[in-house]
């Protein structure tokens, strides 16, 4: 930046806090390959039983299930849905729009404790409490968040006129949105979908409150054992969501990248 | 030109699905929860007036205030740092910085409290290290109290001050920076003086951000705290689930929810959410 560098000491303090930010997270890798019954360093050799003991309990292995199902309704839902909200905020842009966007926001920002209190209630008059419908429909709206911020994103850099023009040329709004505004903003949908898959799939306050045995996640059930025991399955299972939580964003920069090339 | 009459019918039906939904199971859940404030166990203010006379209260809001100060004021120190180091790198260098933020911000929260347990607790990898060096001779109680969540939270906490605050720091134009140290200020007086300045307005969104993120925080302070040191989210599922006082657990919930609202109220202009999630690339 215009020949001003950095100095040393926000030279030391951006590598230590870099340091601090990755570091615990790669402790589990050597954690999950201990040789021990316990959680700790392997002593003698690495052993990948914790793995094989993971990959054939059935009480992961369901959750895991579970979990991958809950995650892939729930972007469905959210992506169809904040989707749609975006594009058409975005072509009607006026004052009441800009508010239900505000309003798309509110689950990113409201604590979801707040929300899972209220939902536990509003479900069990629904009955919809400990089912599948209800987590889904519960991670799938506090999703549409992520997707309407990614999607909003990409249509900033849209050229309105190329909807007019198909519009002008007598397209209806189906088409229009098939093969103008959809293709084009194709980047913004994936990355959104990322995230909303990304946050079903960690979600744990909302599933604490609303789902107890017939729903049982990936997260509660690490939760489970954070509080009960702790067993290096556990960094087994943290070393895998780890892996994914990276590929997924691998994923979504290089999809940015191609967008911004 | 924008639609309007019948035409505009088409566009607003795209947003219907959505406000629906929203509407009907996001806003009115969060709605009873203002209700049952209200009106359990008898309607009137009674679970209010428990903000000025019940102590356990009082020190739930007082802890959670107190965390929630520390653990801004440390991850906007730290993020500055990484801000002004990133925003000062090459294109190259400048990804993977990105990169060693953007992936912590996405790594469950769970296992971020798992991995920190494995290196805090009594029979830790920290404690153990320390041990065998000979630098301690009984392990050191890192976590299960209060230093424990502060380092949990700061760790959650850092990307989401780092990411407005080196937006706002792409914002200033280097030949501002070019002019002063050309004009005769040292490095440290062209950072004083112009850099941080200009920086300021992300430096706020950053603070309001983190600071209500951590009003609110569960599942961190729940497992590093180990059930001793109550924040308000803590308290709240306690109140509900275990107590089953639905009241008292619903007028901290809405406390929590308005204090959030009217802090973000205040800071509207500053604060823009879809910057943040959209400043990956």
């Amino acid at each position: 930046m215009g020949g001003h560098r950095p100095g040393w000491l926000s030279a030391w303090v951006s590598w230590a806090t870099v340091l601090y930010l990755l570091l615990p997270i790669t402790i589990i890798l050597p954690v999950s390959l201990t040789d021990q019954r316990f959680l700790s360093l392997p002593y003698e050799a690495l052993s990948l039983q914790h793995y094989a003991r993971l990959l054939t309990t059935p009480a992961w292995t369901d959750a895991i299930g579970q979990s991958a199902l809950i995650a892939s309704a729930s972007t469905l839902v959210a992506v169809v849905l904040g989707t749609a909200c975006a594009i058409g905020c975005w072509r009607l842009s006026r004052r009441s729009t800009e508010l239900v966007r505000a309003l798309m926001l509110l689950p990113i920002i409201i604590p979801s404790i707040a929300y899972a209190v209220g939902l536990y209630r509003y479900f069990a008059r629904l009955g919809l409490l400990d089912s599948f419908t209800g987590v889904v429909v519960a991670h799938g709206v506090t999703g549409i968040p992520y997707v309407v911020i990614t999607v909003s994103t990409a249509l900033a850099a849209f050229d309105p006129r190329l909807e007019s023009a198909a519009r002008g040329m007598g397209a209806t709004l189906a088409q229009t949105l098939r093969w103008v505004i959809l293709p084009r903003i194709m980047p913004g949908i994936v990355s959104g979908a990322i995230f909303a898959f990304i946050h079903s799939w960690d979600e744990l306050v909302v599933v604490l409150f609303i789902a107890s045995r017939r729903v049982f996640t990936l997260p509660r059930k690490i939760w489970d054992g954070i509080n009960e025991n702790l067993d290096p399955a556990m960094a087994a299972v943290a070393v895998l969501l780890v892996g994914m939580t990276v590929l997924l964003l691998l994923l979504d920069l290089a999809l940015r990248r191609q967008r911004a090339d | 030109m924008r639609p309007a009459g019948r035409h505009a019918l088409g566009w607003w039906g795209l947003i219907l699905p959505a406000f629906l939904l929203m509407t009907a199971f996001y806003v009115a859940p969060i709605l009873q929860v203002l209700a049952i404030s209200f009106t359990e166990p008898q309607p009137g203010l009674g679970n209010y007036e428990r903000l000025l006379t019940s102590e356990s209260v009082q020190r739930v809001i007082g802890t959670t205030l107190r965390i929630g100060v520390v653990t801004t004021a440390i991850a906007l120190l730290l993020g500055y740092a990484l801000a002004y180091r990133i925003a000062l790198s090459g294109p190259r260098a400048q990804r993977w910085w990105l990169l060693a933020v953007l992936v912590p911000l996405w790594i469950s929260v769970l296992v971020r409290a798992f991995a920190w347990v494995t290196l805090l607790r009594r029979q830790g990898l920290v404690n153990q290290g320390l041990m065998a060096a000979g630098a301690i001779e009984q392990p050191l109680a890192l976590v299960w109290n209060e230093f424990g969540i502060v380092v949990g939270m700061v760790h959650y906490m850092v990307p989401y001050a780092v990411l407005p605050m080196l937006s706002a720091m792409r914002e200033i134009d280097p030949r501002v920076l070019a002019a002063a140290r050309g004009l005769g200020a040292g490095r440290a007086g062209a950072f004083l003086r112009v850099f941080l300045p200009l920086s300021l307005p992300g430096v706020i969104a950053a603070g309001v951000l983190v600071f209500i993120f951590s009003l609110g925080f569960y599942i961190t302070p729940a497992i590093l705290g180990g059930g001793k040191t109550l924040m308000a989210a803590e308290w709240i599922k306690l109140q509900i689930l275990d107590l089953i006082r639905w009241g008292l657990g619903a007028m901290l919930a809405t406390v929590l929810v308005v204090a959030i609202l009217a802090t973000l109220a205040v800071f509207s202009r500053l604060v823009n959410l879809r910057r943040l999630f959209g400043a990956g690339g």
